[in-house]
């Protein structure tokens, strides 16, 4: 319990982040945890596909074959998600949507090869979410005046009263909070139900706890990934929607 | 404050028992997307892979209250924040 919040090591059945290293950073006690291990394997796994296909495509055939058919499925199926949502201002967003698509697959998927999903800790997910509020924010300041900001914010009543502004700048501050918790609780339940069976049922979890991976790790991560990208997406597409409308 | 650890334990397990109820909700919700599903796939069979794929994107943003119970419930249980 001293480590603080989701960092307590549970007794047999254990599904908590743990620390390992802890050094002080500007007197503040900063813990290396199993996250930071998982989320370094996972980038090194990332670092080496993408070394691998930059070589395969450095000597791209005109007929592909082989590695050089799998990135190009690949990023042929991004692009597809991001132009189906967001139509002609998707060149600008591919490589961030993609770039975070990919993460946060591998990172759900990595339960599979025993590590503790990186996603199952709430300091990844929130940042991920932070930088799609500030995405959302750039692109509405960059894309609208001021005064049709202001008039969207006070949207059900007149402009010039703005009882409505609170209550709209609260849903605004709820989308990161809402993207992350979905993505993080969605994982972490997986995570919880798997410890759960590992760690109360050992002897009788033979070869049925791999119907429950297929559901909880690749079904449902897949399914939260697309979810969060898409709904990144439309958030982004609402902002900049607006000021062409 | 007159309690004793164990009750205070004890109140966070309750506590959390209450707050998986918030289950109940998501599984309505997400049954009737996927019952309004099968009849558009009925309607038109040939559109069946764009319902799938808006039907499993609502169903995963209904998810969202019943896992904040799910949250709320590890968090009493496993954090206890109660506890003095």
């Amino acid at each position: 319990m001293e480590y603080g919040i989701l960092l307590s090591a549970g007794n047999e059945v254990d599904f908590m982040v743990h620390g390992l290293f802890q050094y002080s950073f500007f007197g503040h006690k900063v813990w290396i945890t199993t996250t930071h291990v998982s989320i370094l394997i996972v980038m090194l796994l990332l670092l080496g596909f993408a070394i691998a296909a930059n070589r395969a495509m450095k000597h791209a055939k005109e007929v592909p074959s082989g590695f050089q058919n799998v990135v190009e499925l690949i990023v042929e199926m991004l692009d597809k998600m991001v132009k189906g949502t967001m139509g002609k201002n998707a060149s600008k967003f591919r490589n961030y949507i993609g770039t975070v698509f990919i993460f946060i697959l591998i990172s759900n998927l990595s339960g599979l090869m025993g590590l503790r999903p990186p996603t199952a800790d709430y300091g990844v997910t929130l940042p991920l979410a932070l930088m799609t509020f500030a995405l959302i924010h750039f692109n509405t300041f960059k894309h609208n005046s001021l005064k049709a900001i202001w008039v969207d914010k006070c949207s059900p009543l007149p402009p010039w009263l703005p009882i409505w502004l609170p209550i709209n700048i609260i849903s605004d501050i709820a989308v990161p909070i809402s993207l992350s918790l979905r993505l993080f609780a969605n994982v972490l339940s997986g995570v919880v139900m798997m410890a759960l069976v590992y760690g109360l049922l050992d002897l009788f979890a033979l070869i049925w706890p791999a119907f429950l991976h297929v559901y909880l790790d690749i079904f449902s991560g897949a399914i939260q990934t697309y979810v969060f990208c898409m709904l990144t997406m439309t958030y982004i597409q609402n902002a900049i929607g607006d000021g062409e409308a | 404050m007159g309690f004793d650890e164990n009750f205070i334990r004890g109140c966070s397990a309750i506590g959390a028992g209450l707050a998986v109820i918030a289950g109940i909700g998501p599984g309505v919700g997400q049954g009737i997307a996927a019952g309004h599903a099968a009849a558009a796939v009925g309607r038109n069979p040939g559109a069946k892979s764009d319902i799938t794929s808006t039907m499993l994107l609502g169903q995963a943003v209904a998810e969202t209250t019943g896992l904040y119970g799910l949250v709320t419930a590890l968090l009493l249980m496993f954090v206890q924040p109660l506890l003095p």
